[in-house]
């Protein structure tokens, strides 16, 4: 079948390019989309220009819902609304296949989801119900992201999870917050952070500290980073200071940059430093479950939809690529009519 | 119920040094009438797709689509008719015979050599022609229309915001669109070449669906070469 895919051919200039795939699998037409800060990154041509040079032309995006319009296996019907997978193995590995150099990484390795149709193999999708808040489904991977960082660090933390400080007043650092929240209803989650007009909307959160205005005696049990760029260096370091030991720190925030850590305070507590990338089809489902079974996570995560962007023409797609780049808080999301 | 109409009723006189009409070159791995088909053929909305054809050309299309889609009930291959209208009502006839007509029957019709359609056509053409009766693929035009009668000298430029160009499909009410047809006089039948001017001449709506760049028309040798080289860039 032929396909039209909207690609980024340089930072800033889309076009439209014709691919050939194989019926097989599902196809998918895509509904709403969700632009994520790696896809600001092609975008703007802030990643490296070797990068950019190896990656380009290529569709972005990697977050985002659609209806099913065809399945070759008869398992899901046409109109059924599903998440897709941006992860997509090529070979079994001994990790988790969304740390596997085996896959491959939808608006990262390969095309990601703009364009007229997708086609997936029939595991890189979870059926949602049509009841689903579509703006928030958009960004369900970006959920399963914080979801999978979260179930790792229930399974090898050993001390108390009494306190979880969570740095990051941003969007995922929103989201894993209000994921602790649910998955771990006994602890008294602190949201660390430097605007306080975005730490007020954590309002689900136990407590909100500004980070240059931390209480004195403050400690914490674990913790979770999702701050990111350069910025990263400063918050790893106050999760050291705060931190109790043999705590696990969780990593999640992107840096362009390597960020020096204090190894020293990292040894003397025996603490757990825990990386955390991308996810995989069992995140999914348990966000999608997750998400059935706690209706009101739909409210709370609708404060981050920041902006709805129509898409009709690869014009629209740059002004909402424009739009996004100047919002300080919350997702732009793409309603793809294109 | 909703029907699509593939139009590979003419030969392709116009493709030139080749034999083979230009429906059945390859693009990419595929003829082009294949690449058509499948998307008219994955949209579970659509019950029947009819493929009209040349009468000497039947077989050969039946063959294909075994080959390259498989065995599949929902694609029907039948002769099309001397011009593109007679094309038209001989797979409304068909579907007239073999599933009746009701009020809430459309036809998508679609050139066989248009295989980049997209998926957010057909769906829009699908919508609009349910709603309102009658549709037409379009996308701006970008070139000055320059208007010449006697093809020498140039009579008027209209306001070119006012023009579109035309592509495919076209989409209509089936029991609308047969009423009109039996209403045409014989003067009237002899100068329409495109369905949707049978209701602008009947003073019936036709609405129009954003077309795309892309779904363009193969034509010329070059409209090939020009299809193919974009393929290949794409599997870059």
């Amino acid at each position: 079948m032929i396909n039209i895919v909207y690609r980024l051919k340089s930072p800033k200039f889309f076009e439209e390019a014709i691919d050939e795939t194989e019926l097989d699998g599902v196809v998918v037409r895509p509904t709403y989309l969700s632009i994520c800060q790696a896809d600001q990154r092609y975008y703007q041509g802030s990643r490296p220009a070797e990068v950019l040079e190896a990656k380009l032309p290529m569709a972005l995006v990697h977050e985002g819902i659609g209806e099913v319009v065809h399945d070759s296996s008869g398992e899901l019907e046409s109109g059924d609304n599903v998440v897709m997978i941006p992860n997509t193995p090529t070979q079994d590995d001994i990790c988790r296949a969304n740390y596997s150099y085996k896959s491959k990484f939808r608006g990262s390795g390969f095309d990601g989801f703009t364009s007229d149709l997708i086609k997936l193999e029939s595991d890189r999708v979870v059926k949602i119900p049509d009841d689903f808040n579509p703006y928030v489904s958009s960004f369900i991977e970006l959920i399963t992201v914080a979801y999978q960082g979260i179930s790792k660090f229930s399974e090898i933390a050993v001390t108390p999870k009494d306190v979880l400080g969570v740095w990051g007043d941003g969007n995922l650092g929103f989201i894993t917050a209000l994921l602790l929240k649910v998955k771990c209803p006994d602890s008294r989650i602190i949201v660390f952070g430097k605007h306080l007009e975005n730490l007020n909307l954590f309002s689900f959160a136990d407590e909100i500290c500004q980070i240059h205005n931390v209480p004195e005696n403050l400690v914490i049990d674990h913790a979770f980073e999702c701050v990111g760029s350069s910025a990263s260096q400063s918050a790893v370091d106050q999760i050291i200071d705060l931190i109790n030991p043999q705590g696990i720190i969780s990593l999640f925030g992107v840096s362009e940059y390597p960020v020096p850590i204090n190894t020293r305070m990292i040894l003397e507590k025996g603490l757990t430093v825990q990386g955390n990338s991308r996810s995989e089809r069992e995140d999914f489902v348990g966000v999608v479950e997750t998400l059935k079974q706690n209706p009101q996570l739909f409210e709370y995560l609708e404060k981050l939809v920041t902006n709805i962007c129509e898409i009709n023409t690869l014009n629209d797609l740059k002004e909402a690529f424009d739009k996004d780049y100047i919002s300080h808080f919350g997702k732009t999301i793409l309603k793809w009519n294109k | 119920m909703i029907f699509a109409a593939i139009l590979a009723g003419g030969i392709g006189s116009r493709m030139g040094g080749t034999d083979t009409p230009k429906q059945f070159l390859t693009l990419g791995n595929k003829p082009v009438i294949i690449h058509t088909i499948e998307k008219f053929v994955i949209n579970e909305k659509i019950d029947k797709t009819i493929v009209l054809i040349p009468k000497n050309f039947i077989n050969h299309t039946v063959n294909l689509i075994k080959e390259y889609i498989g065995e599949n009930g929902d694609i029907i291959v039948i002769e099309g008719g001397e011009t593109r209208n007679d094309t038209i009502m001989n797979s409304i006839s068909y579907i007239e015979e073999n599933f009746g007509i009701d009020d809430e029957s459309i036809i998508l019709t679609h050139d066989s050599v248009r295989p980049f359609v997209t998926h957010r056509i057909i769906e829009d053409n699908i919508s609009a022609a349910r709603k309102y009766g009658a549709c037409d693929t379009v996308i701006p035009a970008t070139d000055t229309i320059v208007e010449s009668v006697n093809g020498r000298t140039v009579e008027s430029i209209p306001v070119r915001d006012y023009y579109y160009q035309g592509q495919t499909p076209q989409s209509f009410n089936i029991k609308k669109l047969f009423n009109l047809i039996n209403s045409l006089t014989e003067e009237e039948s002899n100068i329409l070449t495109d369905a949707c001017k049978i209701f602008t001449l009947k003073d019936e709506d036709v609405y129009l669906v954003d077309g795309e760049v892309t779904n363009i028309k193969i034509t010329y040798p070059y409209d090939l070469k020009l299809a193919n080289t974009i393929l290949e860039d794409g599997h870059d």
